[in-house]
């Protein structure tokens, strides 16, 4: 990583560009999305896009090479001073989400092409590419900011344009769900916002780490409780926590499929981020995380989410909805690393971040592949795809093992790491409801393995058609990703690890 | 050191299998027989005390790990794998090929892993190898019962790593090496190892599963998996005191369940339920002498119930049917098979075949070590199963009431298969010192001892006895043909009906508790179907005014709770 740093630093135009990178992050991409209206056209939009995503990705890169190498970034917007100016932070959690969005906005792109040109009417094309790089403006944002307002407003860009972009789905059902994720993602900023307005009563401050030092004095005030409780219940919300989930199956279902698979792989993780660095960050110094039972709620919440999630989808029919489900289920295990409160744990949340971005998105891509070729995601439909797809369904296959937990896959390591932090905590029954959870996956993987590849194809169905090669690739780089950094899971924990410490920093008493 | 020296043999099979599907029928079969002989001379020219190791996720994966203890296993496992394919040289099934040549391999790599993990990885394969054995049957029952085992196989694994893990924290390391049940950890791997061993109670898979599995599959699935267990047991819990009377129970209770069974496969899973017993005495009484003859009896017990498995699947393969009720009298038509069977029958006990020279070097080193409660419980058990399969089976089979079938000799492949095992039984039986040598570790036992031999022979003649005297007086369990009603009937009918009854009521017993275990299965599923399946509360498309008042209604609560707190 920090050999990219490096690398940037020998360009000729760096030092013009290097100390203005936390907000050409985003600003780029926000200053690139109009530029769509003016192009108009399908494919140089999406070209346009293409270029801007992969921009976005070369600063994600640069960004983490630097914390890695010289540690917490603070960029201050129009040189005025914090905290009454807006201020970016940059420290290893939020580089490590920066990448894992941008990887996956300049992943999904290729695939997008064909998959959109499928689904999405031809004239509103350049509106997809539009949203698309507005919603990863708004995450990118989140990601970036160190304001408690500013977050909410990057929140609010990329709940629009998530809403706009979940709308344009083929089945009429889109809009409604699009409207359902509406009204939550709405009551969701709201009650974040009014958490926030609450903490700017006691202490006067927007900003993060002002925040973080002012907050304790007054921690014993039912305002502060009260802004505590907002802040958890907006954002989870927006994590889709259960029982707070209800919106996400719909909203994944109904999408197109290179929305889904962007938002499922980057919108929950940026909320994870946002309420971990809330939580740890701004509220670390306070006694408020143990007082209220907050993290014995979250560890519970987690576990009931890991099993509810997984058991609905179990019983479901669409693979998409079922891969929504799954999602909720994996939630949960963030959910859960994070109620532990450990450095161990919070890394294995964060870990699990970057896995489950990878290997959920390979499972949307070759279940969007299919919907390509086949019109239909019902696992009845689907039946004999092992023969007809052998590329796609392998690739399915890996993502599949991968949300089990094999070993050498990705998600063998994070849940490693969450059950490493678990039993070091003392915590065995939580290993243990991992473990059992785990099982509940292969039920779910096993019955579209099952139909996939043990049901002879429908009569009358034509041979070998795979998905386009611009749908194959990036599936395939993702999948190889899955394997690659589930046999070497060091580079992966190593920069959870340190991410974890950068958040825990300010946590009383210094857990350990 | 040459290269070959350096790779796990067992992936040789492994890697082996993937091109069998690209080759001609012709080139294949020959192939199939050449990877194990293959691994053999792999396995063959190993030394004992290699170490290869690699190192990964921080850890030092020992990828190959050579003693003598390990050998024993890796030789017969690439025999048994080289018999049973040419067994199965008639079947072009290629799902079939790949997935038993997988499972031999990966069962052969796991006895050569040094450490826990790797040991898991191979432990998982085989598993999920396997299962495509059953499945190969393409029945309904075939399938769900597949499933059955698929899952209790992957938990079995599932445990193994949580014990692993939990290893790995109490101690530091991973290396495969004496485990111990006082952790646990050790409990922990001791449960996952007791699965595949198939423990009392925990045995179900196994008679659930081999029976339904297909003609060459079953021969090739008894080989592997529970002695692989065996094996592990060996190596991490030798001497610990509850696997002898674990053991026992083993040993035991399923010839009950053997006496009455009508599908001889499924009674030879019984009675290989009951030789794991012998094996799992063995590792518990811990002693060399006991340990030298768990290997002996996992080696010999391979080659005579894969002989004993080769000829049901060949009457099997013939007749369309493995129930004892429905056979009999196939002696004229399978001449060759009726005499295999009966080689493989006696090489259960009988002096100059593969297992006396086994079983009693572990009935020995139980007496020993002076348990005799353990010992006589270990003479009934040989008694029993002799009866069952020594005696009940060959008899039902090939013998007794004529059924009518007039089949031809199984084909000469399957033959040939069960000729090379019969030999390999009378052979180690009439030469033990072949097997004796390779053993883990120094023997000093004599087999041939007036002593062993006359005792083995009243026990066997004793038994063979007791037969007779069921078979004439008609209450042997299955033989339920009609009788006379006549003024005999009191001592023809009563006191069979009685002794009947009480044979019965032991097996209901465990038929009942195997129902009410399916039925609360049953229902814990449908009530999770109730609110997680696709009408339930769960994953239902809730309204958006309820929705939101959940979304209030948590709000609430944590307000409530932080209100409560506060004060």
């Amino acid at each position: 990583m920090s050999a990219i740093y490096l690398f940037f630093l020998s360009l000729p135009f760096a030092p013009m560009l290097e100390p203005h990178l936390p907000a050409l992050q985003v600003v780029v991409p926000l200053l690139a999305a109009p530029v769509c209206v003016l192009l108009r056209d399908a494919k140089l939009s999406w070209l346009w896009a293409l270029i801007v995503t992969w921009i976005s990705f070369a600063i994600a890169l640069v960004l983490l090479g630097k914390t890695l190498s010289t540690g917490l970034i603070i960029y201050e917007m129009g040189n005025w001073p914090a905290p009454w100016g807006i201020e970016y932070r940059i420290d290893a959690a939020n580089a490590v989400v920066l990448v894992i969005v941008t990887a996956i906005a300049a992943v999904t792109l290729p695939y997008a092409k064909a998959s959109v040109e499928r689904e999405v009417p031809r004239p509103r094309i350049y509106l997809f590419y539009l949203m698309y790089m507005l919603c990863m403006t708004g995450l990118l944002g989140i990601t970036t900011t160190a304001d408690a307002f500013n977050l909410f407003v990057f929140l609010e860009i990329s709940s629009l344009s998530s809403y706009v972009l979940i709308s344009l789905g083929q089945s009429r059902r889109a809009l409604t769900a699009s409207y359902r994720y509406l009204i939550m993602g709405t009551l969701g900023a709201t009650f974040y916002i009014i958490g926030v307005g609450m903490m700017y009563m006691m202490t006067g401050s927007l900003n993060m780490a002002d925040l973080a030092t002012l907050l304790p004095a007054v921690d014993h005030t039912r305002t502060v409780l009260a802004a505590f409780a907002f802040v958890v219940v907006g954002l989870g919300l927006k994590v889709a926590m259960f029982p707070l989930h209800t919106w996400l199956p719909n909203a994944y279902a109904f999408a197109p499929s290179a929305v889904t698979v962007f938002l499922a792989s980057t919108a929950t993780k940026v909320a994870i981020y946002a309420l971990l660095r809330l939580v740890f960050t701004v509220f670390g110094g306070t006694a408020l995380f143990d007082t209220t039972g907050i993290n014995l709620m979250l560890i519970i919440l987690g576990i009931v989410g890991m099993f509810a999630g997984a058991f609905v989808a179990i019983f479901q029919n669409d693979v998409k909805r079922m891969l929504a489900f799954s999602s909720v289920s994996q939630v949960g295990y963030m959910v859960l690393g994070m109620g532990m409160a450990t450095a161990a744990g919070v890394a294995g949340s964060i870990v699990h971040l970057f896995n489950h971005a990878v290997m959920k998105g390979v499972a949307f891509m070759a279940v969007g592949a299919m919907f390509y070729v086949i019109g239909s995601v019902k696992l009845n439909d689907l039946a004999g795809i092992g023969k007809r797809m052998p590329v796609t369904t392998a690739v399915f296959l890996v993502s599949g093992l991968s949300l089990i937990g094999t070993p050498l896959t990705v998600g063998f390591i994070s849940k490693w790491q969450l059950v490493v932090a678990a039993l070091d905590a003392g915590w065995w029954y939580i290993a243990a409801g991992i473990l059992l959870s785990s099982l509940l996956a292969i039920a779910y993987v096993w019955r579209v393995v099952e139909v996939a590849y043990l049901k002879a194809p429908p009569e009358g169905s034509t041979g070998r058609t795979e998905a386009p090669l611009s749908m194959l690739v990036p599936m395939i780089v993702l999948a190889a990703a899955t394997v690659w950094y589930g046999i070497d899971g060091n580079t992966t924990l190593d920069i959870a690890t340190h991410a974890a410490n950068a958040l825990m920093q300010s946590v009383a008493g210094g857990r350990p | 050191m040459t290269a070959i020296a350096s790779i796990n043999p067992g992936l040789i099979l492994i890697l082996g299998a993937l091109p069998i599907p690209l080759l001609p029928q012709a080139i294949r079969r020959l192939y199939l027989l050449a990877l194990p002989a293959l691994g053999f001379a792999a396995v063959y020219q190993l030394e004992p005390g290699t170490l290869v190791t690699m190192e990964a996720f921080g850890m030092t994966l020992e990828l190959l790990q050579v003693d003598r203890l390990s050998l024993v296993w890796g030789y017969i496992f690439n025999i048994a794998a080289f018999l049973g394919f040419l067994f199965a040289w008639h079947d072009r099934d290629a799902v079939q090929q790949i997935s038993a040549m997988i499972y031999a391999g990966a069962a052969i790599a796991a006895v050569f892993a040094g450490d826990l993990v790797t040991l898991f990885i191979y432990w998982e394969l085989t598993g999920i190898s396997s299962v495509f054995l059953i499945w190969a049957s393409r029945t309904d029952a075939a399938y769900r019962c597949g499933m059955r085992y698929l899952l209790i196989q992957v938990s079995s694994g599932v445990i193994l790593l949580s014990g692993t893990v939990a290893w790995y924290m109490l101690t530091g390391s991973i290396d495969f090496t004496h485990i111990g049940v006082d952790s646990l950890a050790g409990k922990l791997i001791l449960l996952a190892f007791g699965i595949k061993c198939a423990f009392p109670l925990l045995h179900n898979w196994l008679q659930d599963s081999y029976p339904e599995a297909t003609v060459t599959g079953t021969v090739i699935l008894s080989a592997f998996t529970t002695k692989l267990a065996v094996y592990a047991l060996a190596r991490g819990f030798a001497g610990t005191e509850v696997l002898i009377y674990i053991g026992a129970v083993m040993a035991i209770f399923p010839v009950f369940y053997a006496l009455i069974e009508n599908d001889l496969r499924r009674l030879l899973a019984y009675a290989l339920n009951n030789q794991l017993g012998f094996m799992v005495v063995g590792v518990g009484v811990g002693t060399e002498l006991a340990l030298n003859g768990t290997a002996a009896q996992a080696f010999s017990h391979i080659l005579y119930k894969g002989l004993l498995f080769m000829t049901m699947g060949a009457v099997l393969f013939r007749t369309g049917t493995c129930k004892a009720s429905e056979l009999g009298g196939l002696f004229k038509s399978m001449p060759w098979t009726a005499g295999f069977c009966i080689i493989g029958a006696a090489s259960m006990a009988f002096p100059l075949f593969a297992g006396f020279v086994s079983k009693s070097m572990i009935i020995t080193a139980v007496a020993v070590e002076h348990h005799s409660m353990i010992w006589g419980a270990l003479l009934f058990a040989s008694v029993g199963v002799f009866l069952t399969c020594g005696l009940k089976l060959p008899y039902f089979t090939f013998f007794g009431q004529d059924s009518g079938h007039r089949v031809k000799e199984a084909p000469w492949n399957m033959l040939a298969a069960m000729g090379l095992t019969a030999f390999l039984c009378v052979f180690i039986g009439c030469y033990p010192a072949v097997l004796y040598d390779i053993l883990p570790y120094p023997v000093d036992y004599k087999p041939y001892t007036s002593y062993h031999v006359i005792q083995q022979l009243q026990i066997m003649m004793f038994t063979a006895l007791a037969f007779v005297i069921l078979l004439t007086f008609r209450i042997f369990p299955t033989d339920s043909k009609s009788t006379n009603l006549d003024s005999d009937w009191f001592y023809r009918k009563a006191g069979p009906w009685a002794a009947k009854r009480l044979l019965g009521a032991l097996g209901a017993m465990g038929k009942s508790i195997e129902s009410a275990l399916t039925q609360a299965t049953t229902n814990t599923i449908t009530v999770i179907k109730r609110h997680h399946g696709p009408e339930g509360m769960m994953a239902k498309t809730l309204h958006l005014s309820s929705m939101v008042v959940w979304v209030v209604a948590f709000l609430a609560f944590i307000l409530l709770m932080d209100f409560v707190r506060g004060l």
